[in-house]
């Protein structure tokens, strides 16, 4: 398995020995000391600040469900993260048909004259449709910008894995965009 | 694909969806540990209950859904 291969740096050994013991006040620390990173890697996949807090919940408890499996010699952020990625996964894959954008898109830090708001919204409608997988792989590499070995960690994959699927996320959203009439 | 249109793709895409984590509004507004607990509490009150309670439970429901007649005679006796 390619993630955890550091010792985990933060916390205290024996919080996470007691953490995988079933200790509600290691876990407790655990969780106020990470709930801020879960919850902003999870934002990043879900972009919805509500949706992202629920996983958090959700994130945590599964966490807490599996302390014995954890082993106190590798790290816990990059445990809790593919933990997290895998919430984030489960939510696309159910919350995906029924989610609706809403009526003003984010502005882009630099806009582009030549993008019309109606091209944004195209273009993120298709995005929204393509499969889970290949859609966090394309959002955390292109859109947020995270390095590759993170993402192939979070993801439990391989980097060039990470790279396989963002290229067939970009070649599925050019299909779709040339479908509805859109050359890039 | 060549490389000008990949590159054109990821343009399209970083303007339509610019990216969450920098953002303001990205940090965590309010503590998660008393939903936490709150969902803790929940699972363990689940745990709780004895296996025989959601058998016989269980069993309650299969007989009432083969003998729907059955579903008066128990409202009698409860």
């Amino acid at each position: 398995m390619p993630v955890l291969e550091q010792p985990s740096l933060g916390q205290p050994h024996d919080v996470l020995q007691q953490f995988c013991q079933g200790d509600l006040d290691a876990f407790e620390g655990l969780f106020r000391q990470h709930q801020s990173a879960v919850f902003g890697w999870i934002l990043r996949i879900v972009r919805d600040p509500a949706a992202a807090e629920d996983l958090t919940i959700e994130t945590f408890w599964r966490i807490h469900r599996a302390h014995a499996r954890f082993d106190p010699e590798r790290s816990f952020e990059a445990w809790a993260r593919r933990i997290a990625t895998n919430a984030a996964l489960d939510h696309l894959r159910t919350a995906r048909h029924d989610t609706e954008l809403p009526d003003n898109l984010a502005s882009p830090p630099v806009p582009d004259p030549d993008v019309s708001d109606d091209l944004r919204r195209k273009t993120a409608r298709a995005f929204q449709r393509l499969p889970p997988k290949l859609q966090v792989a394309a959002t955390l590499a292109l859109i947020e910008e995270q390095p590759y070995k993170e993402i192939a960690e979070a993801l439990g994959i391989s980097i060039g894995a990470v790279k396989l699927r963002v290229f067939r996320a970009l070649r599925l959203l050019r299909k779709e965009l040339r479908r509805q009439g859109i050359e890039s | 694909m060549n490389e000008p249109e990949q590159k054109r793709i990821e343009q399209l895409l970083k303007q339509s969806l610019p990216p969450v984590g920098d953002q303001a509004g990205a940090e965590l507004r309010r503590d998660l540990w008393p939903a936490m607990l709150k969902r803790l509490d929940d699972d363990a009150r689940l745990a709780a209950v004895p296996w025989f309670d959601w058998a016989l439970l269980a069993t309650v429901a299969a007989w009432l859904a083969f003998f729907p007649g059955a579903i008066p005679v128990l409202f009698y006796h409860l």
